[in-house]
């Protein structure tokens, strides 16, 4: 029998060393895993507050919200309100992993395998990471714009800076470039960018510049609107993107600000893409692994036993009439679907082979799910892999809520021959982050006449914008623009439903 | 692959602080009413223990563009029932519906814990002890040492090791002394050297090489640097605080339950900028003694009442044991307002003469019974006294109470930043 890694609860550090050593065999070995190295940091309850207010990061810029933050989550905390998450792992390389310090050894077991192995195979292997965000370069990058904002905050002002990126958080989820033909982030060079840029700026600054007389300006009826709109690259979605690069009135240090940001939501954005993939693989891999060791008697029963407790916490989802029920809980809708794939790749029934010809009775378990891992994202996973075993097991049904209806709320499909389809493809829908945030883009610029900035909301299914929310973001918007901004909400036949004009502020105002 | 552990557990903590002190002074205002509000329903002992306070969310929002309303589409888990084509009832929010996260409108307010610091700050904010400058310097004994920089000459233990190392690496480098390493490296070529004349060169190099090192010491007197210390005078740092109270048989627990959440916020108020703070509690009937905070409070005690007596006691300790040049002196007398009529000449002498003129700041508080209406009849015999000696220019402030969560608008009333000449003026 081989060597348990622990007895007890208690651990130290050669107990990580040993259970990691483990962790990685299993991984490697058996599950064919491919990681960016591991990084394993102990923290305290205290550090994983702070962590929790800067979006788990362990360095980030300074601003009032992520104060507002760690207030919120250290009140819930303290209140027990709200329990501390046993890890918070970062797509980094090297792949950075914070344990608490008051886990158990079995505990730490299952967070370095859920997370220095699970998460860290996907984010090294996952096509929207590798597409979106750059591991190698994130912590220098997030320590230049930390750097970056705190020089800003000396040279401009403390109030400022936190106006723009006041502004820039309100376009944060607009700030982002939904499909790929741009050239990968790199965020090394996009750093040294940012410095080179300013150098040149001092080392031409000429004051004489600003007293050269201007010839006459061109008149502009000779661009035609196509032409000027084509210049603009609109119609634009990523309002961070548009106004860096055409906002008329903006310092050269708030575009980089905005650009900061712009970056940064980016580098998040295949998270909110992968919640159920990247919590379904972390957990598939860590219940692989603490089987494997538990069946190598690496650890022991009760270990195990503690294991399978967490374990099943974290995977439980509750029954929509459960008053513990707000959503899919992305851990047990993941973990199910995988351990669906791999019945359906070992053990298929005929109703499988049937609706994935493709995966059934395949044999390659691992193989099956690295290749869904690498490549699939929430919407198109579920839309590919939800079976109707699982939709039955979960006994899933769909609801259609229309205002209109007297009736009521109608059920639209259950977890029949005729809904498995149906049932399926809404609830991919309702993982599409492409569906959930509301479509606005920029589709014109009145350059020739009041310079206002013209957005459209394209409306699905009726759903307007909260109006004093939408106000509030379109004034940071037209104080970033500096001139009338206009937002118009269209049906999908191009009706206007709704149409809101703010001024931007004068800057003493707002200061 | 290598795999790194690290402790992160001593790393300092705290890295949320700056964040924090952020949002709190953009929502200053926010939480400084919030603060004023949770105090006054407090009981005076939790008043500074910090804790949780809620503020409205409206100027903390940070907006999104968000969607609502319009037709949903949802898949939920746990069908019992329901068949295709079935319709449920809209039963207000049902609890199907209610599937939103709690980002939105209904956001309306904001708790969060403050700590005791920070919760003792906003309290006291925007209060000012009057005349704090007075004796602040002013009459010290008492010095102080301070750094000044550094000097040429001194007591061997003020050496300054680090700029008299820096003085010298910067006069070596000016004087281009050779480098120990260039000698070996010279040395090095002699001894491998062949050439006889060539070796007469270099010798010769390293024989002047050795003399400038030898000109030029490695540490000259020039460069030694002593710390330099000077005096300043130290300000008084410390102060006394009397409480006077009339504990004859017409003041009711209410009424010394009210004096003594203001003794309570003085001393914090004190506390908070004077290093030490003395408490002298003299408590009257027809008599005055000095006592302790039980008995001061609690211990029992029947008479007359002559307020002159305590002004009395009040000016022999200060005479004995507080030096009004050594100690910034604060006082507070609480009283329901009753003083035999024979009395008023004295109390007002004593007070003009004796007490006022060596006190920052006195405070007269009337405290009456729980519904205040004995207040409207007339002012207490008390009142009016010190009423005419403040007409008359005494430095004096006065306020009435009768409700406990009056104590804490009178304090900040008495305390309020103002202009220095209104102090005297404010009713």
């Amino acid at each position: 029998m081989t060597e348990r890694l622990f007895e007890g609860a208690d651990w130290d550090f050669h107990t990580l060393q040993r259970i990691t050593d483990a962790c990685e065999e299993v991984a490697t070995k058996d599950l064919g895993l491919d990681v960016y190295p591991n990084q394993i940091e102990v923290i305290t309850a205290e550090q994983m507050l702070d962590a929790y207010s800067s979006v788990g990061m362990p360095l980030f810029y300074k601003h009032w919200s992520f104060g507002k933050q760690f207030a919120f989550h250290e009140a819930s905390y303290r209140k027990g309100l709200m329990g501390l998450a046993y890890e918070i792992v970062i797509n980094s390389s090297p792949c950075i992993s914070y344990l608490m310090e008051e886990n158990t050894a079995t505990m730490q077991t299952l967070v370095i395998a859920h997370a220095a192995f699970g998460h860290n195979h996907f984010f090294k292997n996952n096509y929207l990471f590798r597409q979106w965000t750059d591991a190698d370069g994130i912590l220098d990058y997030l320590d230049f714009a930390k750097k970056y904002v705190m020089s800003c905050e000396d040279r401009y002002g403390r109030i400022e800076v936190e106006r723009t990126l006041d502004a820039a958080h309100a376009l944060m989820s607009h700030g982002i470039d939904r499909y790929p033909g741009k050239k990968k982030l790199d965020l090394r060079a996009e750093e040294k960018r940012a410095g080179r840029r300013r150098q040149h700026e001092e080392e031409v600054f000429n004051d004489l510049w600003r007293t050269v007389p201007a010839g006459k300006s061109k008149t502009r009826s000779a661009i035609s609107i196509e032409r000027r709109r084509k210049l603009l690259g609109l119609p634009q979605e990523n309002l961070l993107y548009f106004l860096e690069k055409s906002a008329p009135r903006l310092a050269p240090w708030q575009r980089e600000l905005l650009r900061i940001v712009r970056h940064i939501a980016q580098y998040f954005y295949p998270q909110s893409q992968t919640k159920v993939m990247n919590e379904g693989t972390a957990t598939y891999v860590h219940y692989r692994i603490m089987t494997k060791l538990h069946q190598q008697g690496r650890i022991t029963d009760g270990n195990f036993l503690e294991f399978l407790q967490s374990h099943t916490n974290v995977v439980f989802q509750p029954e929509f009439d459960d008053p513990r029920f707000s959503g899919f809980n992305p851990y047990a809708l993941g973990f199910a679907m995988m351990q669906d794939i791999e019945r359906i790749v070992t053990r298929p029934e005929d109703e499988d082979r049937e609706w994935f010809p493709d995966i059934a009775g395949k044999n390659d378990v691992m193989g099956v799910l690295r290749d869904v891992w690498a490549n699939y994202r929430d919407e198109s996973f579920i839309a590919q892999f939800l079976s109707p075993k699982l939709m039955r097991h979960l006994r899933m049904f769909h609801l259609h809520d229309d205002p209109e209806e007297r009736a009521g709320i109608r059920v639209d499909a259950i977890h029949d021959e005729r809904g498995f389809r149906r049932v399926r493809r809404e609830l991919a829908r309702q993982h599409d982050v492409g569906y959930i945030d509301a479509n606005i883009e920029v589709v014109d610029v009145d350059l020739s006449g009041d310079r206002r900035l013209i957005l459209h909301h394209h409306v699905i299914k009726g759903s307007q914008l909260n109006e004093t929310d939408a106000k509030r973001v379109l004034q940071h918007l037209a104080d970033l623009w500096t001139y009338d901004v206009a937002l118009i909400e269209v049906d999908a036949n191009d009706k206007v439903l709704r149409e809101y004009v703010v001024s931007p502020r004068p800057i003493s105002a707002v200061a | 692959m290598p795999i790194h552990i690290i402790d992160r557990r001593l790393n300092p903590g705290g890295k949320s602080l700056e964040n924090r002190q952020r949002f709190l002074r953009r929502a200053k205002s926010l939480v400084q009413g919030a603060v004023k509000k949770t105090s006054q329903e407090r009981d005076i002992k939790d008043v500074l223990e910090g804790g949780e306070v809620t503020i409205p969310l409206d100027g903390m929002h940070e907006p999104r563009f968000r969607r609502d309303g319009g037709t949903r589409d949802m898949v939920l888990p746990g069908n019992k029932k329901f068949i295709e084509g079935d319709y449920l009832q809209r039963s207000g929010q049902g609890s199907a519906k209610d599937s939103g996260p709690g980002e939105g409108d209904s956001e309306d307010a904001f708790r969060f814990v403050l700590s005791r610091d920070e919760f003792v700050d906003l309290f006291l904010d925007d209060l000012e002890l009057p005349d704090l400058a007075k004796r602040k310097i002013a009459h010290t004994e008492s010095e102080g040492i301070q750094r000044a920089g550094y000097t040429m000459t001194g007591s061997p233990a003020n050496i300054s090791v680090s700029r008299t190392v820096r003085l010298a690496l910067a006069r070596r480098i000016a004087l281009k002394r050779p480098r120990k390493d260039e000698i070996e490296e010279l040395e090095a070529a002699i001894a491998a050297c062949t050439d006889e004349d060539e070796r007469v060169v270099l010798l010769d190099q390293l024989e002047k090489l050795k003399a400038k090192t030898k000109r030029i010491p490695f540490i000259d007197p020039l460069d030694i640097r002593y710390r330099r210390f000077e005096t300043v005078p130290k300000p008084v740092a410390q102060a006394v605080m009397f409480c006077l109270m009339d504990v004859s048989g017409s003041m009711s627990e209410h009424m010394k339950d009210l004096a003594k959440r203001f003794y309570m916020l003085l001393y914090v108020f004190l506390k908070r900028r004077y290093k030490h703070v003395d408490i002298v509690f003299i408590r009257h009937t027809d008599r005055a003694e000095e006592v302790d905070e039980q008995t001061f409070f609690y211990g029992p005690a029947s008479g007359g009442t002559l307020v002159s007596s305590a002004l009395q006691a009040m000016h022999e300790i200060v005479r004995e044991r507080f030096n009004p040049s050594d100690w910034n002196i604060y006082a507070a007398q609480a009283s329901d307002g009753d003083n035999s009529y024979s009395d008023g000449e004295l109390t007002g002498m004593l007070l003009t003469d004796k007490i006022l003129p060596v006190c920052q700041f006195f405070a007269y508080l009337e405290v009456g019974e729980s519904g205040g209406s004995a207040f409207d009849l007339s002012d207490s015999s008390l009142w009016t006294l010190y009423e005419r000696l403040r007409n008359s220019g005494a430095p004096l402030s006065m306020r009435k109470v009768s409700e406990r969560s009056e104590i804490f608008p009178v304090f900040h009333d008495l305390f309020q930043r103002r202009e220095t000449s209104q102090e005297k003026t404010a009713p």
